[in-house]
């Protein structure tokens, strides 16, 4: 007998007789009410020490910029907005191609990338890797991510911000879900923040176009 | 101290030994109240944290009525999302499996991120034993690995140690195993994590291979979740080529859906915090992200023991937050080291004799690590009835004891049914009660009893008894009128 077959009499056996118990009657998605979804965003991100601007959809450019004033080399990922980078000065920008390693991603003093859904009350921002947002990897190395979430991406709390995702998850794409800047309570329950992850989280929430 | 739990005391003998250390017992009330109020203060923000709660335990209640259902139809989904699925009956089976998926890459080291499954399986002795070096690169497991030292909480290893005892260990021990931390290092939590930082980071960049946990496997879509706060469980999902997840049967959610009950339960019932900082889902394979080799090992080692049990199956519902050591007064004076497993506190006392059996002396006497103030069944995210988990174990093990010679609690238990069960011999037995107080004349409580009495009077301060009873005294007054 496979340890598979084994496993799967034990739990037959196991519930032999026993009550099955139907799936909960949960309102799933439900939508949390909140009077100003982007101005609680930008509290509960702030409250974990990440850096927030709100831009006009024309600022983003500019904001980029400023945000990357002290950086020479950044890496995007392919499908990110050429005209978010048109205000770069003294900046070299690498194009992920897909073949850069771990330790040449590690030389990058920066990365920007685009957002799939933003939570409004846990202060959250997913990634779920699409052309605008790059592999993994990208978001992760650079010391610096820089974060462009649109306001229309914006959802009140958890349960809404499942269906949005649900595409990636069917289509085999990972999912990051990032709140404020990697950190850790370790160590006598303290928050420090800034281990593995990005040091610093610059996220620029965009208007909608008036 | 020694890195192992094997030959453990039982949790009352390992628990006198730990209340001595008043360094330790100072760490753990510190930390533990910080969590407990930090988790008090984000549960009120929610409108309905009681809804939330029903909905994790009927979720997994779901899950492990059905659970060979799941199990079969997460296996599909990981099959067909690139994954290679494996099944382990025991701790055992899944260390082999692992360690020869570990040889069969070439490498001679792993990254690991935090995991209970694998430290429950002594998978980095195993992997030790065949010659391949497992670096643990969560902030608190690199710190109880480097000590040389055992886990004592579930989410924050560490927990026992304060910030000058980590920075002696990371003097003393890091330079002999990577990158030593810099000469200055003085016991700042931001400098200690700086120097864990530059550390990690070497290993992470070469990492070949990475073996994790999850703490979800969703059955519909072949997804599995890891939720974590430094970003070292993100270096080890995505930077090595092949990765090696080892998960308990019990993680299985049927749905994606179902992560928004568990996503807001999960961070704040252990960190305290509205969401934890980072959280890594993938589904297989991603061409062109991250490992291209993707292993799945399920791991029974007694879980199917505990679901056979139907009242003590609600322990496989735990999501392993912690919330019920942070509240637990036994726990936060003894800590975690004397429950004798890498499952400590409450949940601990009732999942290490399920998973492990009864059979030895410590997972015997665990059910009894508790005074059933009830607080951890409060807090439990999942609506696990510790309280009455642990009552139900305690008859377990005393069941297991029936027959053959009579222990002295038994005698004098039988005693004290015959006594209570006529209310004339009760009114004797406090006559010599009273008779017996005014022995001990002045003092509030009974000291140290002779003979095999000293065991019960040496785990308690029992208030010595009135020099008149309640009885007597009404009478008394009674008869006055």
């Amino acid at each position: 007998m496979s340890a598979r077959d084994d496993m799967l009499a034990r739990i037959a056996a196991a519930l032999e007789g026993a009550e099955r118990t139907p799936p909960p009657d949960h309102p799933y998605g439900a939508v949390t009410p909140l009077a100003d979804v982007a101005a609680t965003f930008v509290e509960c991100v702030e409250d974990y020490r990440a850096v927030v601007e709100r831009v006009a959809p024309e600022g983003i450019a500019a904001a980029v910029a400023q945000a990357l004033s002290r950086a020479t080399r950044i890496v995007v990922p392919p499908g990110l907005p050429t005209e978010w980078l048109v205000a770069l000065d003294r900046v070299e920008v690498v194009a992920d191609d897909g073949h850069l390693s771990a330790d040449e991603l590690d030389r990058f003093d920066a990365v920007v990338t685009a957002a799939r859904v933003g939570i409004a009350v846990t202060g959250t921002i997913v990634l779920d890797h699409g052309p605008d947002q790059g592999r993994r990897a990208l978001s992760l190395v650079p010391d610096l991510h820089i974060c462009v979430v649109h306001e229309s991406q914006l959802v009140g709390d958890v349960p809404e911000s499942i269906a949005p995702l649900r595409d990636a998850v069917d289509a085999g794409r990972p999912l990051t879900w990032i709140s404020g800047p990697s950190a850790t309570s370790d160590i006598e329950l303290e928050r420090v923040e800034g281990v593995h992850g990005p040091r610093t989280l610059h996220v620029l929430l965009v208007a909608p176009t008036s | 101290m020694s890195g192992t739990f094997i030959g453990m005391p039982k949790f009352q003998t390992a628990a006198k030994e730990a209340l001595g250390n008043s360094q330790q017992r100072r760490n753990l009330q510190h930390a533990t109240h910080t969590i407990r109020e930090k988790r008090a203060r984000v549960v009120e923000e929610l409108d309905d944290w009681e809804g939330l709660r029903q909905a994790g335990a009927d979720i997994k209640d779901n899950v492990l009525s059905h659970l060979d259902t799941y199990l079969v139809q997460l296996e599909e989904s990981l099959t067909r999302a690139g994954a290679t699925v494996h099944w382990a009956g025991d701790a055992a089976e899944a260390n082999e499996i692992v360690t020869s998926l570990v040889r069969a890459t070439g490498a001679d080291e792993v990254v690991k991120v935090k995991s209970m499954a694998t430290q429950e399986i002594g998978l980095n002795e195993a992997l030790e034993e065949a010659g391949i070096a497992a670096w643990e690169t969560d902030l608190a497991e690199l710190i109880v690995q480097l000590g040389h030292d055992r886990p004592s909480h579930i989410l924050v290893p560490a927990i026992h140690r304060n910030r000058a005892e980590i920075r002696e260990i990371f003097l003393r021990e890091m330079g002999h195993v990577g990158t030593p931390p810099p000469a200055g290092l003085t016991s700042e939590p931001r400098e200690l994590a700086e120097a864990a930082r530059v550390h990690l980071r070497e290993k992470f960049l070469r990492a070949k291979v990475a073996i994790s946990g999850a703490n979800f496997a969703i059955a519909e879509t072949g997804t599995l979740v890891v939720v974590e706060s430094e970003g070292n469980g993100r270096m080890c999902l995505t930077l090595p080529e092949t990765l090696i997840s080892v998960v308990g049967i019990e993680k299985v959610l049927p749905r994606l859906e179902d992560l928004e009950v568990f996503m807001q339960l999960l961070p704040r019932s252990s960190t305290g915090e509205r969401m934890n900082p980072y959280t890594s889902t993938w589904t297989g394979i991603t061409p062109g992200d991250g490992p291209q080799q993707v292993h799945v090992v399920l791991l029974d080692n007694g879980r199917t023991d505990a679901l056979a049990d139907t009242v003590g199956r609600q322990a496989l519902r735990c999501i392993r937050c912690s919330a019920c050591l942070n509240v637990c007064p036994v726990y936060e004076r003894v800590g975690g080291h004397a429950y004798g497993s890498v499952y400590p506190g409450p949940i601990g006392a009732i999942l290490n004799p399920q998973l492990r059996g009864t059979t030895s002396e410590v997972d015997q006497s665990l059910p009894y690590a508790s005074s059933l103030c009830g607080a951890c069944g409060d807090v439990c995210p999942v609506k696990i009835e510790i309280p009455d988990l642990l009552v139900h174990l305690r008859t377990r093990v005393v069941d297991e004891h029936r027959g053959g010679m009579p222990s002295g609690e038994e005698i004098a238990m039988k005693g004290a049914a015959w006594m209570f069960s006529d209310h004339r011999r009760w009114e004797k037995a406090q006559k010599g009660a009273e008779l017996g107080g005014r022995m001990f004349r002045k003092k509030d409580t009974i000291g140290r009893l002779p003979g095999p009495l000293s065991a019960w009077s040496d785990a308690r301060d029992a208030p010595v008894p009135p020099a008149e009873s309640f009885r007597t005294w009404w009478k008394r007054e009674k008869e006055g009128q």
